[in-house]
């Protein structure tokens, strides 16, 4: 029996050899480019994904753990023609320059997003018994420090999450 | 990387059971694991991943908490309980590494991770005794800013990395394991790592095979106040240079319980117990935190590019301490 889990909503096989990360798997394996290898050691946050709706980092996982999970890359959050509203806002607010590290931001904004609305914590949160937790730019700057732009367009990037965030927004789960 | 073989355990059981030949080596989230074996200074021949097994994060009957040893690190600091009753474990976990990282990590993954001295990972280009034992430790003449100030050897100045491992010694948390001839023992948080010595290359005292199946928590008087701050040198996703956890159980002014542990300063999560002693029953006055403080650090034995980290031990222990006191004090 094959082994699967789904990528954007397509079934996936498992790859045989338990060395291939997510990353490459994606990457190399379905010639899916949009997620990027920064630094290959959980560092720059460049290879962030979703899984079942959570970020993680997809250089640091073993593809084999996978098996029977939903993974969302950036092709399955938005298309040149049917843009995310989060990369509306990267655009927007220019959110970027080389735009290598743009893919991981958005995915892990995304899942930031759900993660307030969920109410963890961050290392900057005053109350931590406060069921809500406002999302203050001190807060997304935080959440966000996974995420290296070495562009340096934080600013921007923040300017991006803040409108979706703050405008109440509900961020619309991936396209599946 | 070098090939190795993979497999899922179900429950503790199966893990212990597929863990069984000398090579293997249990998975949790990976964030340190899968990095290690990338740059070859693990090659383990069998992986085994834990992160199914069930375990979550359920109350005791004796009012504490007992957490499977496979809960992440977010689900852990987000639980409603911890950051109510233990909030120094949820301050310490949302202290450490980034959002995407803790939503990988695991809590036995997390107390099991390796240093981050960068001699230690540079596996080509440097002497490390923890890396290769007898090879000799390149941080001792380098640069080891980061390096220990406590309970070091000769050869070996590298410390515990976690940030969460420091709230939990705070915490007298009791670590359970299972063996692999099916033996089950617990012990005290404290003792699951050890000082360097000359073995610099051993960081617990975990037998081989052994699985971190739960950690428990105690429970605490609700008066209890308890937090974890972390000094590093960028405000977000840095190691510590040194960090405090600490129990404050205070009233009328004098210190009834307090409990005070330190990261980013010895090779394991040092518990102060001398300063400890010097505040329980005590009274709880800024001149009574400084010396407690003072009482931990003088067996501090720094290095030139680390002996900085005596003073911001010492000024962050009396900061917390004062903190928790608030009014009282």
């Amino acid at each position: 029996m094959t082994m699967t889990m789904t990528v954007n909503g397509s079934p996936v096989s498992l790859p045989h050899d338990a060395r291939v990360s997510l990353l490459d798997l994606v990457r190399e394996h379905l010639h899916l480019p949009g997620t990027k290898k920064g630094c290959n050691q959980g560092a720059c946050g460049a290879c962030t994904v979703l899984v079942d709706g959570e970020r993680i980092l997809s250089c640091l996982a073993l593809a084999v753990q996978f098996e029977g999970r939903s993974v969302t890359t950036i092709e399955g959050v938005g298309t040149p023609g049917a843009l995310h509203p989060l990369q509306a806002a990267f655009i927007e607010h220019d959110g970027f320059q080389c735009g290598y590290c743009t893919p991981g931001q958005i995915c892990s904004a995304i899942g930031m997003a759900q993660e307030i609305r969920r109410g963890v914590p961050s290392h900057v949160t005053a109350d931590l018994a406060a069921p809500d937790i406002a999302p203050t730019r001190d807060e997304l700057r935080e959440r966000m420090s996974g995420n290296l732009c070495r562009c340096g367009t934080h600013n921007g990037i923040i300017d991006a999450i803040a409108e979706i965030v703050s405008a109440d927004v509900l961020l619309p789960e991936p396209a599946q | 990387m070098r090939p190795f073989r993979y497999s899922r355990a179900v429950d503790v059981a199966d893990a212990v059971r597929l863990a069984g030949s000398p090579g293997a080596r249990y998975l949790g989230g990976g964030t340190n694991l899968v990095d290690l074996m990338r740059e070859t200074i693990e090659q383990p021949d069998a992986l085994v991943d834990v992160t199914a097994m069930p375990g979550e994060i359920e109350e005791t009957p004796e009012g504490g908490l007992l957490i499977g040893a496979a809960v992440r690190n977010t689900a852990l600091a987000e639980h409603p309980a911890v950051r109510t009753r233990y909030p120094v474990l949820s301050r310490a976990i949302v202290a450490g590494a980034s959002a995407q990282i803790r939503n990988m990590a695991t809590l036995g993954g997390n107390l099991l991770q390796r240093t981050r001295c960068a001699y230690f990972y540079d596996n080509h280009g440097s002497r490390c005794n923890k890396r290769q034992p007898g090879q000799g430790c390149d941080a001792l003449e380098g640069f080891h800013r980061n390096h220990a100030i406590l309970g070091a050897s000769a050869a070996c100045i590298a410390v515990h990395p976690s940030d969460m491992a420091v709230a939990l010694a705070a915490l007298d948390a009791v670590v359970h394991l299972q063996g692999r001839n099916g033996s089950v023992r617990s012990l005290p948080v404290t003792d699951l790592h050890r000082l360097p010595g000359e073995r610099p290359d051993v960081d617990t005292l975990l037998e081989p095979g052994e699985l971190i199946t739960a950690i428990e928590l105690p429970p605490l008087p609700a008066t209890l106040r308890s937090t974890y701050r972390k000094v590093r040198d960028r405000s977000s996703y840095a190691f510590a240079l040194v960090s405090v956890a600490a129990v404050l159980d205070i009233a009328d002014g004098e210190i009834r319980d307090v409990r005070i542990a330190l990261g980013g300063v010895a090779h394991k999560p040092w518990r102060a117990t001398r300063a400890e002693s010097v505040l329980r029953g005590g009274s709880g006055t800024a001149a009574a935190f400084a010396a407690a403080a003072d009482a931990e650090l003088a067996e501090a034995r720094p290095l030139p590019g680390n002996a900085f980290k005596i003073e911001l031990a010492r000024r962050t222990i009396v900061a917390v301490l004062r903190e928790l006191a608030g009014d009282s004090a």
